[in-house]
C-alpha cells in the first residue's frame, strides 16, 4: 500500500499501488543498463488431438526464465475436473493460477447443478476471465475433455479468443507441432495412433524449438477414464542419444593400462625404520 | 419513493481520467493546508489524473459495469420492474454491515449476487482479513459519513 493509514476498507483482488513505483524502477534500471528479473515462462510446445473415443493432450516439460532453463521437469497438463484437463503455455504462474481458479469454480458449479461439468462451461469461464484482464494474464491454453456430448478440444488465447478444433497446438513450438499434425492427422483415429501422433508432434517441438525440451507428457481422456502418462517419453536424456538403442555419448575417463606406452621403469624402495607406534581410540559415542 | 436508475455510457475518454472515480484524499490539502503524506501518500498532478495501469479503472468499476449491463438486458427482456426489484433487494442487503473498520461477512449480498458459489482473484489476492495496514476507526467512520 502506498500509504500507512487508510480511510476506506481495503478490497480484495489485484492492487495497482506499486505500478508507478515499478515503472520508475524500470526506468532507473535501464539507465544503468541493468535488467530486472524476467517472469518464469513456459516457452512451450503443447497440443491436443480428438480421436475416436476421446482426446489426447500432450506437452513438453521445460520451464524457462529468459535464457535459462528454470525447471527441467515441470508439469504443464493441469487438472480441471475428472473429465477435463488443460495444458498451459505462457507465464507459468498465470497458467497455474488460472487453471486452479477455473477448476475450483467448475467444481462449485458441478456441485450446484449436480452434473458432470462440460468442456464448453470451462471454456466459457476461461475466456470470460482472460478477456476481463485484456491479455495481461499471459496464459495460452489447450483445453480438452470428454462430457455428455462427446470429446471436445478448445484452444484459448491470452486475450480471450477461443477456437474449437479437432487438433490444436500452442506455445513457441506450436509451428513445429502443427506441421506434424497437418501432415498426419486423420479424423476418427484409434487411441494408439493418436498417442503416437501427439508424441511425434511434441518431439518435433522439443527438437526444433529452444523454448521446449526435456520429456513428453501425455494425457489420454476417454469417457469414464483418464490416463495421465508422465513421462511418456524422456526425449532429452543427458548423454544419451534417442535413436539407435541408447548410444552412450558421455565418455568414460578411465583409461586401460597400456594406452600410453611405457618407455622405462625404475623402482626405488625406501628403507624406513619403525620409530614409535601409538594407538589413539576415537570417541565414537 | 422509487428512483429510476440512469444508465450512463461509462466508456469514452472521460472515464479514463480518475476524476470519475472517487479517490481518497482527492483534495491535497490536509489538516493544515499542506500535503498529507501520511494519509494520502506521495502525489503529483499526473498521479491524481491518470491511472497507473490500464486495467486499474476497469477493475475498479468492473462490478458496477457488469451490474449495469445485466440490468439493462433484464429491463429489455422483462420490463422495468425486474431491475427495480433487484436493485431494491441489493440496496437492502448492502446495508447489513458492521462499521467500516470491522470485517463484515456480507452474506446476504453474496448470496444475492451469486458470489458465494464462485472464486475469483478477489478471494485469493489481497485478502482484506490479512491486509498490512489498519484503518484508523475514527477516520474511516468519518470518511463513510462524508465528514472527512
Amino acid at each position: 500500500m502506498a500509504t500507512v493509514a487508510v480511510s476506506r476498507p481495503p478490497l480484495g483482488g489485484f492492487s495497482f499501488d506499486n505500478c508507478k513505483r515499478n515503472a520508475i524502477l524500470q526506468g532507473e534500471a535501464n539507465k544503468v543498463g541493468f535488467n530486472l528479473p524476467a517472469a518464469r515462462k513456459t516457452g512451450t510446445t503443447i497440443c491436443g488431438v480428438v480421436f475416436k473415443d476421446g482426446v489426447v493432450l500432450g506437452a513438453d516439460t521445460r520451464a524457462t526464465e529468459g535464457m535459462i532453463v528454470a525447471d527441467k521437469n515441470c508439469s504443464k497438463i493441469h487438472y480441471i475436473s475428472p473429465n477435463i484437463y488443460c495444458c498451459g503455455a505462457g507465464t507459468a504462474a498465470d497458467t497455474e493460477m488460472t487453471t486452479q481458479i477455473i477448476s475450483s469454480n467448475l467444481e462449485l458449479h458441478a456441485l450446484s447443478t449436480g452434473r458432470l461439468p462440460r468442456v464448453a462451461t470451462a471454456n466459457r469461464m476461461l475466456k470470460q476471465m482472460l478477456f476481463r484482464y485484456q491479455g495481461y494474464i499471459g496464459a495460452a491454453l489447450v483445453l480438452g475433455g470428454v462430457d455428455c456430448n462427446g470429446p471436445h478440444l478448445y484452444s484459448i488465447y491470452p486475450h480471450g479468443s477461443t477456437d474449437k478444433l479437432p487438433y490444436v497446438t500452442m506455445g513457441s513450438g506450436s509451428l513445429a507441432a502443427m506441421a506434424v499434425f497437418e501432415d498426419r492427422y486423420k479424423p476418427n483415429m484409434e487411441e494408439g495412433e493418436a498417442k503416437q501422433l501427439v508424441h511425434d508432434a511434441i518431439a518435433a517441438g522439443i527438437f526444433n524449438d529452444l523454448g521446449s525440451g526435456s520429456n513428453i507428457d501425455l494425457c489420454v481422456i476417454t469417457k469414464g477414464s483418464v490416463d495421465y502418462i508422465r513421462p511418456h517419453d524422456e526425449a532429452n536424456k543427458k548423454g544419451v542419444r534417442l535413436n539407435d538403442g541408447a548410444l552412450q555419448l558421455t565418455g568414460d575417463y578411465k583409461y586401460r593400462r597400456g594406452t600410453t606406452t611405457v618407455l622405462t621403469k625404475a623402482v626405488n624402495p625406501l628403507d624406513l625404520e619403525l620409530v614409535e607406534e601409538s594407538i589413539q581410540t576415537m570417541d565414537t559415542s | 419513493m422509487m428512483r429510476f436508475c440512469v444508465l450512463q455510457n461509462s466508456r469514452g475518454l472521460h472515464s479514463q481520467l480518475k476524476d470519475s472515480v472517487p479517490v481518497a484524499g482527492l483534495c491535497p490539502q490536509g489538516a493544515y493546508g499542506m500535503q498529507d503524506s501520511l494519509r494520502s501518500g506521495f502525489t503529483s498532478v499526473k498521479n491524481e489524473l491518470l491511472p497507473s495501469h490500464p486495467l486499474e479503472l476497469s477493475e475498479k468499476n468492473f462490478q458496477l459495469n457488469q451490474d449495469k449491463m445485466n440490468y439493462s438486458t433484464l429491463r429489455n427482456i422483462q420490463g422495468l420492474h425486474a431491475p427495480l426489484k433487484l436493485q431494491m433487494e441489493y440496496r437492502a442487503a448492502r446495508q447489513i454491515q458492521r462499521l467500516p473498520f470491522l470485517p463484515s461477512s456480507n452474506l446476504a449480498l453474496d448470496t444475492l449476487r451469486g458470489s458465494d458459489e464462485s472464486i475469483g482473484f478477489e478471494d485469493i489476492l489481497s485478502d482484506p482479513a490479512q491486509s498490512e495496514v489498519m484503518g484508523e476507526p475514527h477516520m474511516m467512520v468519518e470518511y463513510k459519513l462524508g465528514l472527512l
